[in-house]
This record gives C-alpha cells, structure tokens and sequence, in this order.
C-alpha cells in the first residue's frame, strides 16, 4: 500500500511541479519506483513529494514507511488533526511535530451537544496553548470543537505566537467577549475569526474596538453567536478598512440600517450572517438594503435571519440566483410559504439548511429547482410536538428530495414519521449518500402504515449506499438492522444509536462488521458487558465509544480497563452528590454513562469528581 | 421574603406534581441510583426516570413494547438531539410568540392551559466577582426554592477545577431570604432588573430573561424601584 501510495505522491507531485529536473523526472517515469530508490533523492525532494500529500491518514502512513521518512514526514508536517484532546498531551505532539502551524483539536463528545455530558468533564484548551507558547511553535491557525476555552488561553494565544492568522471555535465555551478582545488587539495578522455556537459571556464589551487601525488583514469576521450589543460604528470602521473580507455574519445586535452600510462598503463579500431585523422595515430602508445587496454580485453564501420579518428575506432576491449555500435553519419567523418561494429561485444552491416549516411540499419545490444539491439539513420547528402542527416534513419529502437531487451526498433529515418504502426508495434514488442521519422525533416509532420496525428501510440504506461513512439510526429497531449495518456497512465510521436494538447480539454484529468504524455512540439501548467485552482490541481501532442508559455494569467496565491499559474507560455519575460512592460500589450496578477511548498518554489528571477513570 | 401564600391554588398544584420527583434530591431514590438525580447535571431536563408511569428505558423491547407506553420526546434528556445553542433559539421563539398571545388576552384570566408547558429553556446566570456565566434550565425547577438550591450548588459548592467559579464560600447563600451577602435578582422581558421572588413562580418563569446573584450592598436600589412600579402598576 505504501509504495503503490508513493508512486501515486510522485506522478502527482511530476505533473505538478516544473521546479524538479529533468533527469529526476526522467528517471522516475522509466523506473519502477520502490521506496529504496526514491531514498537516492535528497530529502528536500521526498519532502517536496510530500507537500502534495495532503491528508492526515495518507501522511500517516507515509511515515510508517521507514526512519527516514518518518523524519522527514515529522519536520514537514504543519497541519495536524487530533480527533481526542486526550488520546495525546500537547507535549508529545510538539516534539513529534515541531514545525507546526495549524492545529485541529476536539474535545468534548458529541453527547455533550445535548446536555449528556457534565458541564466540567473536561477538554481544556490551556494546557495545549501553555505547551505550544514554551515551546515557541511557530502556531499560525488554531480550531477547536468542544473545548473549555478561558480568557486567559486567548490572551496567552494572542501574545505567543506572531504569525496568528486563524481562530476557529466551534462549539466552545468557557470564555468571554474579554478573550475576544485579547485576540482583536494583539493579533496583528489575523485573518480568520470564526465563532460557532459558542457559549461566550457576553459582557457587551468593546472587543471590536480592540482592532488596531492598523488590522486590514481580516478575511473572515463570524460572531453571529454573541448575544449583546456591539459597538456598530467600530464594525462599520473594522469592515471597511478590510478589503479582503469574504466571510461577515453579524449577530442579532446588527439591525437593518447598520447591515446596509456594512454591505455598501464590503460589496465583494461571499459569505454573508445577516442579523435582525425584527419589524417590518420602512420602504427607504429596504430600498437601501436591496441596492447594496444587488452590488454584491460575489455574494454565494447567506445565513442568520434570527430575528427577521418575513419581508427581509425577498431584499436578497436580486442575488439568490447565484446563491450556492443557504441556511434559514434559524429562521423561525419565516413561515413556510416565504421559505418556498425564495428557494424556488436557488437553482444553484448546493447546501440548504432548514426548518421543517416548509413542509413536504416546500421539499418538492426544492427537489424540482435546486438540482445541485449536494447536503440538506431539516430541523424540527417544534422539537417537542407541542403544537398541533400538519406542516411538518414527513418521508414524502425525503422521498422528493431523493428522486429530484442526483447530487445529494448528505443529509440530516427530522420528522415525525417514516416508512420502510420511503427508506427503500430513497436509498436507491441516492446510491451516493456519504452521511445519513435520520431522526424520528418519538423514539421506537414504527413504521407508520405498516407499524413494522424500520430496519429493512435503514438495511436498504445501508446497502446501496456503498460509501456510507456516517450514520444515525432511529425509530423502532430490532437486532436485525444491527446485522444488516455489520453486513453492508464497510465504509462507515461513525455510527449513533438511540433507543434500538434488542440484546447484545445487534451491537456486535456492528463492532464484528464495520471495519471501519471509529466512533460508536449509543444511548438508551439494550447492549451490555457481553457486547462491550467481546472484542477488546476492537476499540484499539476506534477513536472513542459512548454508552449512555445501557446494561453495562462497573463490573463490566472495570473487566474491560483491566483488559485494555491504553484505553481510557470513564464512568461519568452524575447522582446528587457528584461523586462515586466508593463504599458501595457495586459491581452490578448499571453504569450510566461510559466513554472510552484509546489514548498513548493514560489517564488523564483533569477529571472533575463526576468522572471515574477505571 | 417568597411568599407560598401568593402563589395561586392552581400553581401550587401543579407544582405539588412537577415537585414529586424535583425536591431537594429525592429524585435519586426513585429507580436507580446513578441515572435518576435531577440536579447532578445542574439544570438538567426532567428525565425519563422522573416520570415512573412513562414505562422502562428498553422501549424498543418488543415484549415490554404492549405493556409499557415508550417514553414521549418532551421526557427524555438530550433528545431530540438538537445542539443546546439551537434548542435555546427555538424557546426563545416560543418565548416571545407566548408574550405575543398574552397581550392579546385580558390581564387577569389566569392562564387558560396550566399545563401547557412554557419552553424557556436555559437561562443565563451570573455572578458578581465570578467571570464564567452557567446556565439553568428554568423548566426543570418547580420553585424558588429548587432555583435557589441548584445556584448555591452551582456556584458555591462548584470543584476547584472548575474555572471561573468561586469554591470559596462555605456557608449557605440563603439567596432568598435577604439575609446572606447576595440576593438573586432577574432582568424581566422589560429590560428591568427585579429581586426574585416577588411574583408567583409561573409567571416568573414566563418573564424572566435572565438572572444574576448581585451582591446585596448593590441591590438597595432595586426593592425601590419594584416598589415605584407596583405603584405605577395600580394607578
């Protein structure tokens, strides 16, 4: 694999490069290439062949190849991407990776999205900025999903490294608009600012004035997230002294006026987060917003509309023709007739994010115009069907969606109801499907007309789509669609589970089958230490797997971490007093929640009390 | 300084249900230790757990299936999953569409569905001298006193580790009563900051915006201003 992956690297790297000589290229085209003969070319070459080679798992497996190659791979790598803040310490990466720049790193898991994870579980960023400050690592871009951030790591950040061009947080919290500050101020290059539904305290500071005049290098600007009040005339001054800004979106404190004058002075904007615009504006206004929109002929990408009156959304009219993303997944005053007619002319449109306020038929529309789409996420306007609500999607517009958009490749799809043909249909309508996450919203809902379980609708799926590498699964499921992931389901790395199954047997048929699988995540299922100790070498090949309201006991668990010393078993108990009570532990107690994951640093030493490293 | 006699009939028997599983940790000793407390993850949602009627967990168990009716998606923490940050958004929808529909009614109906459940969902809370916010879930307190306890819990009984809280106090906030060093006070949907504890407990919750523990030397100036507007109110 390796050499057949070098040949592929080198015929890459000679039909890009025109910088290598002639004899080198000569010569590797009429050789047949093995590993000791490209070792007869400086490293400078080999390192030069590596640049094209891009991805993370490629790059690790070049370095597996030989002594050399590892080094060489090491002091060439500059982006790194570590899936588990605690399956490596920020030291051992540093001395591996020297010469990093940019740095992905995740913490939390994925749970934690829904309040199943302790608020101090844990996925500190500071040790990792603490570590890359001493070491002097010449850090210029930094993203990060899930962590526990602090003003004092941005601070840190801001001051340590020179050449700081991008902070991407997703998800994060812990901070507040002071840690923003810090970066606006001593940044002197940043570029990128991109806060996702972070939870930031907002002390409705003047971070946006900490940008020095002398900041004009900014190219994307996301605070969307932040709840209070900005400063609009220092926005107006950052934005118009950035030429090279592509990406704004504004929070919900940006009203329409001040979104007009921003626009009128970043007409080459790309990427565009509108903010509120709560009443219906006046005529003057709107006329003003819809000529500066019409000047931003660049203008692909919209979202926000948090707070906007229905009206708003035709301002932007002139330009949806070119509109290639779109996400009015936060839109909950636009009802579902408004939402149809501007989707209507998206014909362009690639990625749409929704509510379910458009309804089946509002799908239909979107399958008929928009025969580019590649991703669609449809979420629940009322999560909790508190309303008696007829408007919401069904698999009618699953269906719809599946036979109209041959590009469709991803979807996240919330509904109240589903059907074994629907799911039949849809996976051969989309063979392509690379991520399918359905959500019933009842849990164990049956088939709706023929009240059987859906696994023969998520079998199809996981048949015909070949590529599949996510997956998620609800609705009433036996063992049997278990069986029929592990069968069919080679490409698929992450998989989650809630409410399904019947006995051990469906969890092992996926560890057992999917060869590929990295992250399992299962909540509310019947599987218990038979299924999780069957194979403990499996979970060496995965990243983490989390059990939540299982049959898992501590015995269970405490058999697994004896077995496994490189995975990290965690038993996380949030009962009343927040601790294990140690003097009645009882092996045959359930566990609640279990995470594991495999780790070349061993416990880690930052757990709150709510947590129990076996 | 709360007032159990203000609250009326109705409330209090509502809260008499909510608060079968909700008072002050009894909610662990219904079903198993270690799944049921409603206040180990601070301002968690009602859990499946706390409604024993709703039937077991193993729902997808087709033999259990006739028996036990499968628990609703209003019961169960962290589902639908849908991220915290999107969830907040859609409340705070339902928050300002149920303030929408209550100005169009008469002032003093009481509300014509108790039990239709008010999706505030989590609220901020701060403090002063602590530079980390939390965040509470309004619907899984049925009272003041449920509130006080789980901001005491949160802020004065937090880890070490914990950033940004303070860990240092060791004696009882007794938020409520005027007595310690800090009250709990809220910015209502006016943009007014009120001492909590003055309204009955459901239309606070259908007011407030958010809360903060303020230290009580900086407090003097609210009672007055509550009273001023009790005043303008009855005028």
């Amino acid at each position: 694999m390796n050499r057949a992956l070098c040949s592929r690297a080198y015929l890459l790297c000679f039909s890009k490069s025109k910088s290598l000589p002639f004899e080198w290229m000569d010569r590797a085209i009429k050789l047949q290439l093995s590993t000791s003969e490209m070792n007869y070319f400086p490293d400078e070459v080999i390192e030069h062949i590596f640049d094209f080679i891009a991805s993370h798992r490629d790059r690790n497996s070049i370095s597996l190849v030989s002594k050399s190659w590892h080094k060489i791979e090491r002091y060439s790598r500059h982006q790194v991407f570590i899936g588990n803040c605690y399956a490596i310490s920020p030291e051992r990466l540093i001395r591996r990776f020297p010469c990093l720049r940019s740095l992905t790193l995740k913490g939390k898991p994925h749970f934690a999205d829904f309040n199943l994870v302790p608020h101090e579980w844990g996925g500190f960023l500071h040790p990792w900025i603490d570590a890359l400050s001493k070491a002097r690592v010449g850090l210029e871009e930094l993203r990060l999903k899930r962590m526990v951030v602090s003003d004092e790591s941005l601070e840190l950040l801001s001051r340590s490294f020179v050449s700081f061009k991008s902070l991407v947080l997703v998800s994060c919290d812990g901070f507040t608009t002071n840690g923003l500050a810090s970066i606006a101020a001593n940044c002197r290059n940043l570029r990128e600012l991109d806060l996702q539904e972070n939870e930031i305290d907002d002390h409705r500071g003047q971070w946006l004035n900490c940008f020095p005049d002398s900041c004009t290098t900014l190219v994307s600007l996301n605070f969307a997230c932040l709840e209070g009040e900005i400063n609009l005339s220092a926005l107006e001054r950052l934005v118009a002294r950035s030429p090279n800004l592509k990406s704004l979106k504004v929070n919900r404190a940006v009203p329409l006026d001040a979104l007009t004058r921003l626009m009128s002075c970043a007409p080459q904007l790309v990427d565009l987060g509108v903010g509120c615009y709560e009443n219906e504006p006046e005529a003057e206004s709107f006329d003003s917003l819809m000529a500066a929109i019409k000047k931003c002929t660049l203008l692909r990408s919209l979202s926000g509309f948090s707070e906007v009156a229905p009206v708003c959304l035709t301002a932007f009219y002139p330009i949806c023709e070119n509109l290639t993303s779109l996400n009015l997944s936060y839109a909950a005053e636009i009802q579902g007739n408004h939402l149809i007619e501007f989707v209507q002319f998206c014909k362009r449109l690639q990625l749409l994010w929704i509510l379910d306020s458009i309804g089946d038929k509002g799908l239909e529309v979107v399958a008929s115009s928009c025969k580019e789409l590649q991703e669609l996420r449809v979420f629940p306007s009322d999560p909790h069907d508190e309303e008696d609500n007829n408007t919401a999607v069904t698999e009618v517009g699953l269906v719809a969606i599946s036979a109209g958009c041959p590009k469709l490749h991803s979807i996240l799809y919330f509904c109240k109801q589903m059907t074994n043909a629907a799911l039949i249909t849809v996976a051969k309508n989309c063979p392509n499907f690379i991520r399918f996450r359905l959500c019933i919203l009842e849990p164990t809902k049956p088939d709706h007309i023929t009240s059987q379980s859906l696994d023969e609708g998520f079998g199809a799926i996981v048949q015909f789509c070949k590529g599949l590498r996510r997956l998620s699964v609800s609705g009433l499921l036996t063992d049997k669609v278990f069986l029929y992931i592990g069968m069919y389901a080679e490409q698929l790395e992450m998989l989650s589970i809630a409410f399904a199954g019947d006995t051990d047997k469906g969890m092992l048929y996926v560890l057992n089958g999917c060869k590929k699988l990295r992250k399992l995540e299962i909540r509310d299922s019947p599987f218990g230490n038979a299924a999780l100790l069957a194979d403990v070498g499996k979970y060496e090949t995965m990243r983490s797997l989390w059990m939540s309201s299982c049959e898992v006991t501590l015995g269970g668990c405490k058999r697994l971490a004896r077995n496994a010393p490189w995975l990290n078993v965690e038993i996380i108990n949030e009962n009343e007093n927040g601790r294990m009570e140690r003097n009645e532990e009882d092996e045959r107690e359930k566990v609640d929640k279990l995470y594991l994951y495999r780790t070349v640093v061993g416990t880690r030493k930052d757990a709150p009390p709510c947590v129990t490293i076996l | 300084m709360i007032s159990e006699l203000e609250m009326g009939k109705a409330e209090s028997e509502l809260e008499l249900g909510l608060g079968l599983s909700l008072g002050g940790g009894t909610a662990a000793k219904i079903g198993k230790p270690g799944g049921g407390g409603a206040w180990g993850e601070r301002g968690r949602l009602l859990t499946a757990k706390d409604f024993p009627s709703v039937g077991s967990k193993r729902a997808a168990d087709s033999a259990s299936h006739a028996g036990a009716s499968p628990p609703r998606s209003s019961q169960v923490v962290g589902w639908p999953p849908i991220g915290s940050h999107r969830m907040n958004s859609l409340a705070a929808k339902s928050a300002r569409e149920e303030e929408e529909a209550g100005k169009k009614k008469v002032k003093d109906d009481e509300p014509k569905d108790v039990n239709k459940k008010v999706q505030v969902g989590f609220i901020k809370v701060n403090m002063d001298g602590v530079a980390i916010g939390r965040k509470v879930d309004l619907n899984a307190h049925s009272s003041y006193e449920n509130l006080a306890q789980t901001l005491e819990d949160m802020f004065f009984r937090g880890n070490p580790g914990t950033i940004g809280l303070t860990g240092q106090f060791t004696k009882p906030l007794r938020l409520l009563d005027g007595s310690s060093e800090f009250v709990l006070t809220y910015e209502d949907k006016e943009g007014d900051w009120m001492l909590v504890g003055d309204v009955p407990w459901r239309m606070f919750i259908t007011s407030v915006k958010r809360l903060r523990v303020m230290k009580t030397s900086e407090a003097n100036g609210l009672a007055a201003r509550h009273q001023e507007s009790n005043e303008r109110q009855r005028k």
